[in-house]
């Protein structure tokens, strides 16, 4: 490990060469907008809104992934990456059934709160509307594919920290959608502990805690931070 | 050959609809129909859902009476749950469906029909208008505001907001009532009590003027239908479900959940909205009316003092016709203010033991309450894990589709002598229509607009003239 200097937004910093562009940024009080990116599990650079341009580099990348290099200039808010994220937003609705008004999310969603941020005020793409079904087959927790973005932070919350692994993607592209355990319903599963660490971990109203009504689900994962710093002190 | 009259948009009402009337070889009316030409659909598409989310999604049926199918939504959730609610709950959701009742009901004495009864059935349709109203008699104007307000306002306190609040839930509400928002709302129900009364003598004294509306605005005999209470007093919230004649004769008197055992729907051809009606009578002869004509002609109180002054005014006028739903409608709007604060100065109204929770235990669900133009029936049945398989709605509006119809065929054979039609005929056939304060968007479950065009049909199916807007 050394240490590195680079500029972010023209703003001259310093980070760790195994830290990734966003937390450096972050560290520095340059926010990149994120939907997958979680605190305390591995990162997956899947939602693509962290896109950053590098000098020098042809293309676009992801700043959960990248690790800072010496002399790296990067910019994390430019006009093209602003049409890129609104773009990307736009087909996270347009892709689901995202019905705000009567979600249990309603008001408590990172996705709503994204298209604030991002200013969105209409969608520019043809609405999809796909069928898609709602497992209430546990005895807990309900999982509503229509209101899912494959952000897969249940995934890595449920394999890395819980140890359980009951969810996964099934599928490719457009068909891609969440299965627990090997395509089951959910309170079938020999693996889920029941531990709704998921539920806290999802940005919107796909996992949600039974018997919540619209506006009522309020979800924190800041447990996982909590658990990070413990496994440090520890260590 | 005869013709037909075409009246589209109706207008000043909630909702998108025409008027058509049906003219013999002689140019007499044949019959008139009132044609709702919007759908909604609410009833597919609650299909899949968690039970837990419909009361929020029922309410966005309708931005008017968003609380009524809240209410109702969450009386069916209630017993999907099978649970009893805390006492204080039910207080607390007695007050927003009152509330309710009295905002509606301003909106639609005060803002769209004062100005055919303040300016007349003939006058200049340009400033027939709440803002005609403004101008001719301010203190009226002013009134219908303050007391739709008041409404919205209590709704707010209560609710979180004054249009589509999440408030009433599955198993109660949400959050308990402050001390702070109750002795505001009871600092303001003296003047809108005051209001009210006044508006009512106002009203009482302008009666006389129509007559001739009364004689054959939806004037006949028939039956109605609402909850009722136990002593057989006005109840908007829970109580029996009550089928009357219009001597008073009681025919059913039943679980309010067991309404499907007398009441059938049949669908039109000419219209979304379909038409309960009585099965014992079979259809059409078993129409009925509901709403407030239905609820103050069946009830013998109700149950706060001024509002009871003014009940006995009703029942000595021939309240058969639905012109009276103007009277009935004020009267409520009185009663309603002097119930919640009934209901705010009982000693267990802010308490915080509000929800009851639990999974679901029945597989079916009914939730009967009176909405402010009639009674509101949510029915459904859910899976093992709570997701809804059937939803079916029974709208206030639509238990006054027949009678609607039958009311204004008979204001068109009254007035319609010829085929020629003037604004003040069309305007009186409209405002027939306005007595029932038919609220569309609800009780189709709509797309599309509401607006009035009426059309003179010949025996051919020709039109052969036609009024619009």
């Amino acid at each position: 490990m050394r240490v590195v200097t680079l500029k972010i937004n023209g703003q001259e910093m310093s980070g760790r060469d195994d830290e990734d562009i966003l937390h450096v940024a972050r560290e520095h009080g340059i926010d990149i907008p994120t939907l997958c990116q979680l605190d305390g599990v591995s990162e997956w650079g899947g939602c693509r809104l962290c896109l950053v341009e590098i000098e020098g580099s042809p293309k676009l990348s992801a700043a959960c992934v990248t690790k800072v290099s010496e002399g790296m200039v990067v910019n994390t808010n430019t006009e093209r990456l602003a049409g890129y994220r609104k773009s990307i937003v736009e087909m996270l609705f347009t892709e689901g059934n995202h019905v705000c008004s009567v979600c249990v999310s309603n008001n408590n969603c990172e996705l709503q709160d994204m298209s604030h941020e991002l200013k969105i005020d209409h969608i520019s793409l043809p609405y999809r509307y796909p069928l898609k079904e709602v497992d209430a087959s546990h005895d807990l927790f309900i999982f509503d594919a229509n209101r899912c973005i494959l952000c897969t932070r249940c995934i890595r919350v449920c394999d890395e920290v819980e140890g359980a692994h009951t969810w996964d993607i099934a599928g490719r592209g457009i068909k891609s959608q969440l299965i627990s355990d090997l395509h089951q319903p959910w309170g079938d599963s020999p693996s889920c502990t029941s531990c709704g660490k998921c539920v806290e971990a999802c940005p919107t109203g796909a996992l949600f805690e039974k018997g919540k009504a619209a506006g009522e689900m309020v979800k924190d994962a800041r447990f996982l931070v909590y658990l990070e710093e413990m496994k440090e002190e520890k260590s | 050959m005869g013709k037909i009259i075409t009246i589209d948009p109706v207008t000043r009402i909630e909702g998108h609809s025409k008027i058509t009337i049906h003219l013999d070889d002689n140019g007499e009316v044949e019959e008139a129909l009132f044609h709702v030409t919007q759908l909604r659909g609410f009833e597919k598409f609650a299909e899949g859902r968690p039970f837990h989310e419909m009361p929020s999604l029922m309410a966005r049926i309708c931005g008017i009476c968003p609380v009524s199918h809240l209410v109702a939504s969450s009386k069916a959730c209630d017993m999907l749950m099978s649970v009893r609610i805390p006492p204080t709950a039910e207080k607390l959701r007695r007050i927003i469906n009152l509330a309710q009742i009295a905002q509606s009901h301003a909106l639609s004495f005060f803002y769209l029909s004062s100005p055919d009864l303040l300016l007349g059935m003939d006058s200049d349709p340009a400033k027939r208008s709440i803002v005609g109203v403004a101008r001719e008699n301010p203190q009226l104007a002013r009134s219908g505001i303050q007391l739709r307000a008041l409404g919205q306002e209590i709704i707010e306190l209560l609710g979180g907001k004054k249009i589509h609040p999440g408030w009433v839930v599955p198993g109660g509400v949400s959050h308990a009532l402050s001390a702070e928002h109750r002795d505001h709302i009871l600092s303001k129900l003296p003047d809108a009590i005051s209001i009210a009364q006044s508006t009512i003598t106002w009203f009482s004294q302008q009666i006389e003027k129509f007559s001739e509306e009364i004689s054959v605005f939806a004037n006949f005999p028939g039956l109605f239908m609402s909850l009722i209470g136990s002593k057989g007093e006005l109840e908007t919230y829970d109580g029996r479900l009550r089928l009357a004649d219009d001597q008073g004769q009681i025919l059913e008197d039943i679980k309010a959940e067991d309404y499907k055992s007398i009441v059938a729907e049949e669908i039109n051809p000419h219209s979304y909205l379909k038409s309960p009606y009585y099965k014992a009578q079979g259809y059409p002869a078993g129409m009925y009316r509901v709403g407030p004509l239905a609820r103050l002609h069946l009830a013998n109180s109700c149950g706060t003092p001024k509002a009871d002054q003014a009940l006995s005014l009703f029942k000595s006028l021939d309240h058969r016709s639905a012109f009276h739903y103007h009277l009935a409608r004020l009267i409520e709007i009185l009663y309603a203010f002097e119930m919640i604060e009934l209901l705010l100065r009982g000693d267990d109204i802010l308490d915080t033991h509000i929800r009851a929770y639990a999974a679901a235990n029945a597989h079916e669900g009914f939730g009967i309450s009176e909405a402010p133009r009639g009674t509101l029936m949510h029915h459904y049945k859910i899976d093992d894990n709570g997701l809804i398989i059937y939803a079916d709605l029974v709208i206030a509006t639509g238990h006054n589709s027949l009678a609607m119809n039958k009311g204004i065929t008979q204001a068109a054979k009254h007035y319609i002598k010829n085929d020629k039609l003037s604004d003040g005929i069309l305007n009186r056939i409209e405002a027939v229509i306005r007595t029932f304060d038919p609220c569309l968007s609800c009780s189709t479950h709509a797309v599309g607009q509401m607006a009035l065009d009426i059309q003179l049909i010949d025996a051919s199916g020709a039109v052969i003239d036609r009024v619009a807007r």
